[in-house]
């Protein structure tokens, strides 16, 4: 189990960790999910005292990590890919961080084989692919058969093979009691592996939530309404406090009414109803609601509503 | 390749009986070794320096009994001139130094090392005791093995002294002490300045830059300064006599191994404060 409590660390102006709290429990996949520069790495970087906390602290059951003088038996990470000198073969990279944690070395023999790495283990790990380094990573992760793993972007190289294998073996290894925290810019990616979710951006916690809570929390409860007069409808919801947009096609998007009270309201106004749906917000569209306004680096002025969409004049 | 390999691994083993510094530091040390080892610039450093510290003097050496109407006179200090080498080993010893911990930063090697061993003072000494260790081996090889070859072939024109004529073993042990002292010296401003180009930079500047700028002081102030500086104290314990702008052999050699220490100190202290 992983507590992180009040965490912050502070680059010179920048605060990259805004006293973060949050737990990651045995037995689960927790995703660790945030736009790019929103303090995952350096998180998962001061969880294993890479980096210094300007403030809080983060136990590892219960335990600080700079106390531990054989951490790879209890905790797993792979930080970056390929952070390891070119010029060594994977073989020996393992083999030196074995030695340094008193761990067998039939246990290097065993991770290459479970990362499919053994038939390359002798060669030099500047003829690696990304995937490979992955890989790699992966393996130096699991050297020590820890029961917390940190995976910081695991399947970024990987291909859609590899993606597979990797989802599969968190999950596995989830199931045999271990605490993984997994982190990913991708928020589709997490729906597949993750059971829970931590959310942050800008160095701070958005949510700590189950996958399926945090697409309900964050969905828009937007609802597509069609009807041969536009104007009236709209002017009737906008009445009774909906925002209502209209798109090309002349659908109308409804805000802040539920789809009942959008039907007795075209009752009431006489209006025909051509459809009237509910829109659930994908994975993604909830993720990027969530954290539109703690993404570091915006593409220009992005627009906040789908393209194509026009604000309704109004009759 | 990849099917779920997860099953092979076996359910997460319970803790271990918790280690001691004792326990441990053995172990960082082989991790230490490994890791030097493993990368070919190792070896082929030392073999460079190996080559130029007993190849170049004994080249030498055969130039001057060819001479046959040009040799030195009875001032000549034959075992010094075994030595010379050392002036240019000392670069290669001194960028290898460097290289031990820059090359970690530079590849990402460090933080695979510190997330294994978090107690960031053990690394670091366990990494300039193994470094230190070969360093020495490979020294003391090298100027034993030049002062040896260098004056057989001077022997065979009667200019050769013996280990034990004069000062020639406090100047062959000494030529190893300095190599050894500059590799160490080069692995703490390698932990200070944590990148490979600047590191041997300063090395260099301190060894070879430092005693030209010296030049421009007045001359009064040169002979209490030049004697002083890195390479001129450390120098001293290979040079026959000491004289008026040198240190005594030993003090030099003490007052150089102060600058290294001073480096590991301030390494030490960096790698301690610093994020990886």
């Amino acid at each position: 189990m992983i507590e992180v409590k009040g965490l912050s660390k502070r680059y010179g102006d920048v605060l990259a960790v805004d006293d973060l709290s949050f737990t990651v429990e045995p037995g689960h996949v927790t995703g660790f999910l945030g736009p790019n520069g929103a303090g995952k790495s350096t998180t998962m970087r001061a969880i294993v005292g890479l980096d210094r906390p300007t403030a809080g602290a983060v136990t590892i059951d219960g335990a600080k990590y700079s106390h531990d003088r054989a951490p790879l038996t209890h905790v797993g990470a792979l930080l970056e890919a390929k952070a390891v000198h070119p010029g060594r073969s994977a073989y020996n990279h393992l083999l030196f961080l074995a030695q340094s944690n008193g761990i067998d070395r039939r246990r290097i023999d065993e991770t290459l084989a479970m990362v499919g790495l053994d038939s390359v283990a002798k060669k030099r790990t500047k003829t690696f692919s990304l995937g490979m380094g992955q890989r790699l990573g992966i393996a130096c992760a699991m050297l020590g058969n820890p029961r917390v793993l940190l995976l910081d972007e695991p399947v970024n190289g990987l291909d859609p093979e590899g993606i597979i294998w990797v989802r599969n073996l968190l999950k596995a290894l989830a199931a045999e009691g271990r605490a993984i925290l997994v982190s990913s810019h991708l928020m589709a990616e997490m729906a597949l592996t993750a059971d829970h979710l931590i959310v942050i951006g800008r160095g701070r916690l958005i949510a700590d939530t189950t996958v399926s809570e945090f697409v309900a929390q964050a969905s828009n409860k937007a609802v597509l309404v069609r009807t041969p007069d536009a104007g009236a409808l709209a002017a009737a919801l906008q009445s009774r406090g909906a925002t209502v947009t209209q798109s090309d096609d002349g659908a109308l998007h409804v805000l802040g009414l539920e789809a009942a009270a959008i039907g007795q309201a075209a009752a009431d106004t006489t209006v025909v109803l051509h459809e009237l749906t509910p829109q659930r917000a994908s994975l993604e569209e909830a993720f990027m609601e969530l954290t539109r306004d703690s993404v570091e680096y915006h593409a220009g002025a992005a627009p906040t509503s789908v393209p194509g969409v026009s604000t309704y004049e109004g009759a | 390749m990849s099917t779920v390999a997860a099953a092979q691994s076996p359910t997460p083993a319970p803790a271990a009986h918790p280690i001691g510094l004792m326990g441990q530091f053995p172990r960082v040390v082989r991790s230490e070794w490994t890791k030097l080892r493993t990368v070919r610039s190792t070896v082929w450093t030392l073999l460079a320096t190996l080559i130029v510290c007993i190849g170049l003097p004994v080249l030498i050496s055969f130039a001057i009994i060819s001479q046959q109407r040009n040799h030195p006179g009875p001032d000549f200090d034959a075992a010094g001139f075994s030595l010379f080498g050392v002036f240019l080993g000392q670069l290669i010893v001194g960028a290898l130094g460097v290289l031990v911990i820059s090359a970690e930063y530079s590849t990402g090697t460090i933080r695979a090392t510190l997330t294994a061993s978090p107690q960031r003072v053990v690394v670091f000494v366990a990494k300039v005791l193994t470094f230190a260790v070969v360093i020495a081996v490979v020294a003391f090889i090298t100027t034993f093995s030049a002062f040896f070859l260098v004056q057989a072939v001077l022997g065979t024109h009667g200019l050769g002294v013996s280990l034990g004529q004069g000062t020639s073993l406090r100047m062959v042990i000494g030529g190893a002490l300095y190599l050894t002292i500059v590799g160490i010296l080069g692995l703490g401003i390698g932990a200070i300045v944590r990148h490979s180009a600047a590191g041997i930079s300063t090395v260099l500047a301190l060894l070879f830059v430092l005693p030209i700028l010296a030049n421009f002081l007045p001359q009064s102030w040169q002979e209490h300064v030049v004697k002083y500086l890195p390479g001129q104290a450390g120098q001293a314990i290979f040079q026959r006599h000491a004289d008026a702008v040198t240190l005594a052999p030993w003090t030099g050699l003490a007052v150089f191994f102060g600058y290294a220490v001073l480096a590991l100190v301030l390494g030490a202290a960096l790698l301690v404060r610093r994020d990886a």
